[in-house]
């Protein structure tokens, strides 16, 4: 291979490429194409179809009444994996049971009126703030709306968020 | 059948090379071992279903209806444990002989990506169950990826294919397992053994006579057959005594207490528990593996010398490194644990400063210390102190996972292992 090729430089000019070595290069052109194309389709076939397996969408749960909840008082709804906390100033938030840490599953201690996470022992507030790291985030939330004095949770909309804020609190009017 | 095994052995070898010491046939092992994982796996995917609603009756029908489905599973399931512990040791035996070096640093390399496709390989496999076990288990473990900077969310996301383990994460997992990795766990295996051959063999000791030039049937053959027998009537002893683990069906809403990553990733569990994630998840393995791969691409003082441990100044200098990589680890896990927490008593400065870059720097301090006032005196070559760092490593390790997997109870508390 190199013998023919050095014979066929030999007739062409220094600084020219000869014909065999412009073809060797467009093969080998056309096969990183042909390979990044291949790459191409294979991820778009994978991630595609995948996203559309679990689409987020609205998916509103009824808690129950207003008025079923006492301020200062945690609920929990397995099914929907979040604790409805209402707040001591009367302020709904539905916090998810998943721990910000690693993902385990958090328990609410009435007595010591937090939540604990059994892996690392992270410790939460009622409104979902850190009280005890490894957990560096407050845990996520869903969306909580009021209507006709019905608490309503769309567990279709997972919120993430770093610290508390007032305005993750819904209010009954 | 008998040629293509014989076709990958040599036509003669080193009467030198059968020493079992030389090796103790662990490259051999994981080879058998890989083929009674494609044999059990064939057989299990017989029953197997890959949804998170049937997957896990699919296996408790294995275990109660089918004949010798129990131990089917318990051989494919133990068979992965000696796998990745045997790859594991044998990784040990080539670094400490020095085999890595000159014509065999490419094989070191694809040692290292067979031993990342074993590792890869047993985790996948550790979902398929989608018990508690093994759902709390990759939840932890994938939220640890989570903690990459910048990428992690969504490599996370990539991987279960959502915020949760689904129906998705079972699929993709399964199809990595049964198909994709075992491919190429099987291609690179046979390159792998080509590439010894082509280094002239397995490394023998420079210093020494190569010995006479023996038939490899039968005098490595027959070797090779009574390894391969005792190794199985072991791994058939463990799966006819000690059944794989069959937790209940996974529920989403309760979590185990305590949960704990796969035993292989309990090191690292155990590593945030005293590091802040960025260091212990990401900062800290990531240098490792570049250490790992590096080693080979240093340029030594000389050539390897193929004993065991380079010289009697690397063995004395390893066995040093060893008990120092032991105090220090053992004295870290527990002063973090009981004494003093950095994160807690430190409030004021980020977690990220309190609990990554203050403890690794007292590590740091420590590790600088012994090398000052021990291992600069014995004046060691090159290939000897990068030995003594990859001890250090692997012994760390080693307390660490040991710690995770048998010192961790109730809460992650550290407990004695009767009480785990």
């Amino acid at each position: 291979m190199t013998d023919q090729n050095a014979g066929s430089t030999s007739k062409t000019p220094p600084g020219k490429v000869s014909r065999r070595d412009f073809f060797g290069m467009a093969w080998k052109g056309l096969g990183v194409f042909a390979a990044l194309e291949g790459l191409g389709m294979i991820s778009a076939y994978i991630f595609s179809g995948k996203n559309k397996l679990t689409p987020e969408t609205k998916q509103m749960l009824d808690a129950g009444s207003v008025e079923s909840f006492a301020p200062g008082s945690v609920s929990a709804f397995m099914g929907g994996r979040f604790y409805l906390a209402r707040l001591q100033d009367g302020g709904f938030i539905a916090l998810s049971i998943r721990c910000t840490h690693l993902g385990c599953s958090i328990s609410w201690e009435e007595s010591k009126k937090r939540f604990i996470c059994p892996c690392h022992s992270s410790a939460f507030d009622i409104s979902g703030e850190v009280l005890n790291p490894p957990a560096a985030r407050a845990l996520d939330y869903y969306p909580v709306l009021i209507e006709n004095g019905m608490v309503k949770v769309d567990i279709g909309t997972l919120k993430e968020r770093n610290s508390f804020r007032r305005d993750q609190v819904v209010y009954a009017t | 059948m008998q040629n293509i095994f014989l076709h990958l052995h040599p036509g003669k070898v080193s009467e030198k090379s059968l020493t079992f010491h030389r090796t103790f046939g662990l490259g051999g092992m994981a080879a058998l071992l890989i083929a009674v994982q494609i044999i059990t796996g064939i057989l299990l995917r017989f029953y197997y279903v890959a949804s998170p609603a049937e997957a896990y009756n699919s296996v408790v029908f294995m275990k109660t209806q089918v004949v010798f489905g129990q131990f089917i599973r318990n051989i494919h399931y133990w068979s992965g444990v000696f796998l990745l512990f045997i790859a594991f040791c044998h990784f040990l035996r080539v670094f400490f002989t020095g085999a890595y070096r000159d014509l065999r640093k490419l094989n070191w390399l694809f040692g290292l990506l067979l031993l990342a496709i074993i590792v890869f390989s047993n985790f996948t496999g550790y979902l398929l169950p989608w018990d508690q076990l093994a759902y709390w288990a990759i939840t932890v473990s994938t939220n640890i990826i989570g903690y990459f900077p910048f990428i992690g969310n969504g490599l996370r996301m990539t991987i279960i294919g959502g915020k949760e383990l689904n129906a998705d994460t079972l699929q993709t997992f399964f199809t990595f397992h049964s198909a994709l990795l075992p491919f190429l766990l099987l291609v690179l295996v046979l390159y792998h053994f080509w590439r010894v051959r082509k280094a002239g063999g397995i490394m023998l000791p420079s210093d020494e006579e190569k010995g006479e030039a023996v038939p490899v049937n039968p005098n490595l053959v027959y070797r090779e057959f009574i390894v391969a027998l005792v190794l199985l009537a072991i791994l058939f002893l463990f799966a006819a005594f000690f059944n794989a683990p069959l937790l209940g069906k996974a529920n989403p809403a309760y979590s185990m207490n305590p949960t704990k990553a796969p035993w292989y990733f309990a090191g690292v569990q155990e590593l945030l528990m005293h590091f802040h994630p960025f260091f212990a998840a990401f900062i800290i393995p990531l240098s490792v593996l570049t250490f790992l791969v590096w080693i080979p691409f240093i340029t030594y003082d000389e050539p390897p010398s193929g004993h065991w441990f380079i010289s009697e100044k690397g063995k004395r200098s390893a066995k040093a490194t060893a008990m120092f990589g032991a105090v220090v680890t053992i004295a870290g896990i527990l002063f973090n644990a009981w004494v003093m927490n950095f994160e807690i008593m430190i409030p004021l400065l980020p977690a990220f400063i309190s609990n990554g870059i203050i403890p690794l720097f007292i590590l740091l301090l420590f590790m600088a210390a012994f090398y000052r006032f021990y291992l600069k005196r014995l004046k060691l070559s090159k290939a000897e102190l990068v030995q003594a760092v990859f001890v250090f490593i692997i012994i760390a390790f080693i307390v660490l996972t040991l710690t995770g997997i048998f010192f961790r109870g109730k809460d992650m508390a550290i407990v004695f292992p009767w009480n785990v």
